[in-house]
């Protein structure tokens, strides 16, 4: 991803979540979203079938 | 006025019950050590003398009058500043909720701990809202570590292993939601037990991660864990998460020894990205216990980015009104990272909820063929306070987030550890002892016979 797709997310993000986006701010809310999505990708990309179940109220 | 810092809890209170001192003596001692010695460490944020001293005065009464006293009588113990105290606003390491009414009541944990008769003495310093693994605060100071007080503590629950660590109190209690009690643990060379997702209550405590958050203790010897884990056990329907299981007392197990027990060492993920310390102590622990057999977690970098996912934006979801009225009142650290958290699709978020019941199936069927498992606590000795980044197999990566690498693929799926330490020189580091859903009476048996063997211990550290 390039920074202008990543700004372009932030602040369109921020927008619609009302959230306060101080410029200051953006380098690094810009790594954490990208951290983020490089991990996110590792569970995107993991095969899981249709019927699996979240954990959301977890027991083990 | 006798000298009661570094005794462990059970050996005050046996002094306690047999009449050997009074409450009164030991929590005045706890005291003055807390008034001087914490100049340094910042490990509280509030002192309850007059609460402690009059629960003292309470407990050296009924022994006077004959009645029992409870196992952990005239302990003093103290939590970290997310439990709710009784008078205290409950400030979770921030600037914002420390403006919130004081709590009417008691948490309930330390309700159990006072009910055995342990005595809180205060409430300890963290990370901001508990979204760290540093032990540093923006608005309190850092907890600093007790072996060099230049180095971090490892947080969130900072305050909870700089005083354990420093002969403050003899036991604390803190919060893990992806490794706040381990790291310390490690990092301090002190003992810390994280049980099983649903064991003690986290009834009026403030959360973090809800699907991850695990309350429990920390001590300076294994007993002394078993001991409040045993005090603090129970169902409590005022937590969502806790789980309706009878009591399993841990303490008439704990010297049983390892006859029996099948016993592994993590590989693969586990053997990667440490200094030589850390595989220094794995492997010094597998030797006293005479493990030669490795065992894989499966996807276990998947599972640490599911983990890190759900925690950031779970976090988001609970902080999400506060960012918005207040966004500069925040640790900016923590701030920024709330922020990127709310802006994580939700479809990523219920994969990663998806990924965590398939990896918790796989993980949990390791445990039919070993009773425990061997990691590392966390990939290196402390810190500096203030230290950005370190290198892991040269790369180099923030510290804060990364100091939980260890932890978080374990607490993700609620597995009970207890966490023993080292005593490695010039700094401790720890070593998990991970086991099976409720069998943290193992992994407590495990870290007694390695205490016993000489192997792990809470080392004194240097008082300047």
């Amino acid at each position: 991803m390039n920074d202008d797709v990543i700004y372009a997310w932030i602040r369109s993000s921020a927008a619609m979540l009302k959230l306060p986006l101080d410029p200051a701010w953006l380098p690094a809310i810009q790594a954490h979203v990208e951290v983020t999505f490089r991990l996110a990708k590792l569970i995107d990309e993991f095969p899981l079938p249709d019927e699996a179940e979240p954990a959301p109220v977890y027991e083990i | 006025m006798a000298e009661w810092t570094f005794a462990n809890g059970h050996e005050i209170a046996a002094a306690v019950s047999r009449g050997e001192t009074s409450a009164q003596a030991v929590v005045e001692s706890a005291l003055a050590t807390i008034q001087t010695r914490d100049q340094v460490l910042n490990a509280f944020t509030d002192v309850t003398a007059e609460r402690a001293l009059a629960r003292a005065r309470s407990l050296d009464a009924a022994r006077a009058a004959g009645k029992a006293l409870g196992p952990l009588a005239g302990v003093p113990f103290a939590v970290k500043n997310l439990f709710e105290v009784e008078g205290l606003a409950t400030r979770a390491g921030s600037k914002i909720n420390r403006e919130l009414a004081p709590a009417q009541h008691d948490s309930p944990l330390i309700e159990k701990m006072e009910a055995q008769g342990a005595v809180l003495v205060g409430a300890l310093n963290m990370g901001e809202y508990a979204y760290d693994f540093t032990g540093e605060n923006v608005h309190d100071g850092p907890s600093r570590n007790p072996h060099d007080v230049t180095r971090m503590t490892g947080g969130s629950s900072g305050g909870s292993g700089g005083a354990v660590a420093g002969g403050l109190v003899p036991i604390a209690l803190g919060s893990d939601t992806n490794g706040s009690i381990r790291v310390p643990s490690s990092l301090c060379g002190i003992f810390g037990l994280k049980p099983t997702y649903g064991r003690l209550s986290r009834a009026r405590s403030f959360p973090f991660v809800v699907s991850f958050d695990h309350l429990g203790p920390f001590a300076r010897c294994t007993r002394d864990l078993a001991l409040s884990y045993d005090a603090m056990q129970g169902f409590d329907a005022e937590d969502a998460g806790s789980v309706d299981r009878p009591v399993e007392p841990s303490l008439s197990n704990l010297s049983r020894g390892l006859e029996g027990l099948r016993i592994a060492v993590a590989g693969g993920y586990f053997r990667k990205q440490a200094y030589p310390e850390a595989l220094q102590a794995v492997d010094r622990v597998a030797k006293a216990l005479n493990v030669s057999r490795e065992v894989e977690f499966p996807e276990v970098e998947r599972a640490r980015a599911a983990a890190y996912v759900i925690t950031t934006t779970e976090g988001a979801a609970l902080h999400i009104d506060r960012l918005r009225a207040r966004a500069s009142d925040f640790d900016p650290a923590v701030r920024d990272r709330l922020i990127a958290g709310a802006m994580i699709p939700a479809s990523l978020v219920v994969k990663a909820q998806k990924f965590r019941r398939w990896y918790r199936d796989q993980v949990v069927a390791l445990f039919k063929d070993v009773d425990a498992i061997i990691a590392p606590s966390t990939p290196c000795t402390a810190p500096v306070i203030g230290q950005q980044t370190f290198t892991l197999d040269g790369v180099t990566l923030p510290v804060r987030p990364n100091l939980g690498i260890y932890t978080q693929p374990i607490s993700f799926i609620g597995l009970p550890v207890v966490a023993v330490p080292v005593p490695l020189k010039p700094l401790p580091i720890g070593v998990q002892i991970i086991t099976a859903p409720w069998k943290e009476d193992i992994a407590l048996r495990i870290a007694q016979s390695l205490e016993e063997q000489g192997v792990v211990s809470a080392p004194r550290p240097p008082l300047n």
